[in-house]
C-alpha cells in the first residue's frame, strides 16, 4: 500500500517538474511546479514530518509561487512567444541532463551494498514538540541570523525593485 | 506509517531526489526564459531538501529537519531578492530573455 503510494507520488513529482520545463506558457510552468510542491509535501507526510509538511506547503505553494506568479502577472509574460535556444545548444543540455542522471545514478546504485537496513528505535524524534525544542536551544543563533537574512532580504528586495531615475 | 523506510527503502528515495536534482539542472540549460530558470533552481532546492527529511528520518535525528527548516527560509530570501533582479532587468531591457544579459559589463 505504501509502496503503491510512493510510486504514484514519486510520478506526480517528476512528471510536473518536467512539464514546469518543457511548457511554453510561464503560468502554466507556475500551477506545475505547484502540483510539483504539493506532491513533495505529500512525501514529508510520509515521512511523517508533519512540521515540515506544513511549513513546505505555506512557504514554498503559498509564498514563493505567488510571488512568481505577481511577477509574471506583472512583467506580462503569459503569452508563449519565447524564442526556442539554437538547436546545438538544446542537444547539449538534453546530453549534459542525460550524462549527469547516468553518472549519479550509477554511483548510487554502485554504493547501495553500504546502506544498512533501517532499524526503529520507536523515539520520538519529529513531532513539533521535539523539533521546536531542538530549534531553539541547539540552533537558537541560525535561528535569528536566519530572521536578519530575511529583513536583509526585505529590504535588498525593495531596493532593487524601487524605481531608479538615472539621469538626474 | 512509522516504518516507511522499511517498506522502501532509502535508496528509492535517494534516486527520486537524484532524478529530481537532474531535472532542474536540465531546466537551468533548456530555457532561455529567467523565471522559468528560478523554477528549475527551487526544484533541485526541494531534491536537496526531500533527500535531507528522508536521511533524517534514516538516522532519527532532528537536526536534519531543523537544517531543511533553515534552508527554506534561506531559498525564501533568495526568490525574493532574485525576483526584484528581475524586476529591474525587465525594466531595462524590455524582457527577460537570458541572452540579453550578454551585453552586461562587470
Amino acid at each position: 500500500m505504501i509502496t503503491i503510494i510512493f510510486y504514484i507520488l514519486s510520478a506526480i513529482t517528476l512528471g510536473t517538474a518536467f512539464l514546469t520545463i518543457l511548457s511554453k506558457n510561464p503560468i502554466h510552468s507556475a500551477i506545475y511546479l505547484v502540483l510539483c510542491f504539493f506532491s513533495i509535501a505529500g512525501h514529508y507526510l510520509m515521512f511523517n514530518a508533519q512540521f515540515l509538511a506544513m511549513v513546505h506547503i505555506i512557504v514554498y505553494s503559498g509564498a514563493i509561487m505567488i510571488l512568481m506568479l505577481f511577477t509574471i502577472m506583472l512583467m506580462n509574460l503569459n503569452k508563449e512567444d519565447e524564442k526556442n535556444k539554437p538547436i546545438l545548444s538544446r542537444i547539449a543540455a538534453v546530453a549534459a541532463f542525460c550524462l549527469v542522471a547516468f553518472v549519479l545514478l550509477a554511483a548510487f546504485i554502485k554504493a547501495q551494498p553500504a546502506m544498512r537496513e533501517y532499524a526503529v528505535s520507536g523515539k520520538d524524534y519529529q513531532s513539533i514538540k521535539v523539533l521546536g525544542q531542538v530549534l531553539l536551544n541547539e540552533y537558537m543563533v541560525p535561528f535569528e541570523f536566519a530572521s536578519i537574512l530575511l529583513l536583509v532580504s526585505m529590504i535588498g528586495a525593495v531596493l532593487l525593485s524601487k524605481k531608479e531615475h538615472i539621469n538626474n | 506509517m512509522e516504518n516507511i523506510l522499511q517498506e522502501i527503502g532509502i535508496d528509492n528515495y535517494i534516486y527520486l531526489s537524484t532524478l529530481l536534482f537532474c531535472v532542474g539542472i536540465f531546466g537551468v540549460l533548456y530555457r532561455r526564459n529567467a523565471i522559468v530558470m528560478f523554477m528549475s533552481i527551487e526544484i533541485m532546492l526541494n531534491a536537496v531538501n526531500l533527500l535531507l527529511v528522508a536521511f533524517s528520518t534514516y538516522h532519527q535525528d532532528a537536526a536534519g529537519q531543523v537544517f531543511v527548516f533553515f534552508s527554506m527560509a534561506v531559498a525564501a530570501a533568495e526568490v525574493a531578492v532574485g525576483l526584484a533582479i528581475l524586476v529591474a532587468v525587465y525594466r531595462n531591457h524590455n524582457g527577460i530573455d537570458i541572452d540579453n544579459l550578454k551585453k552586461l559589463k562587470g
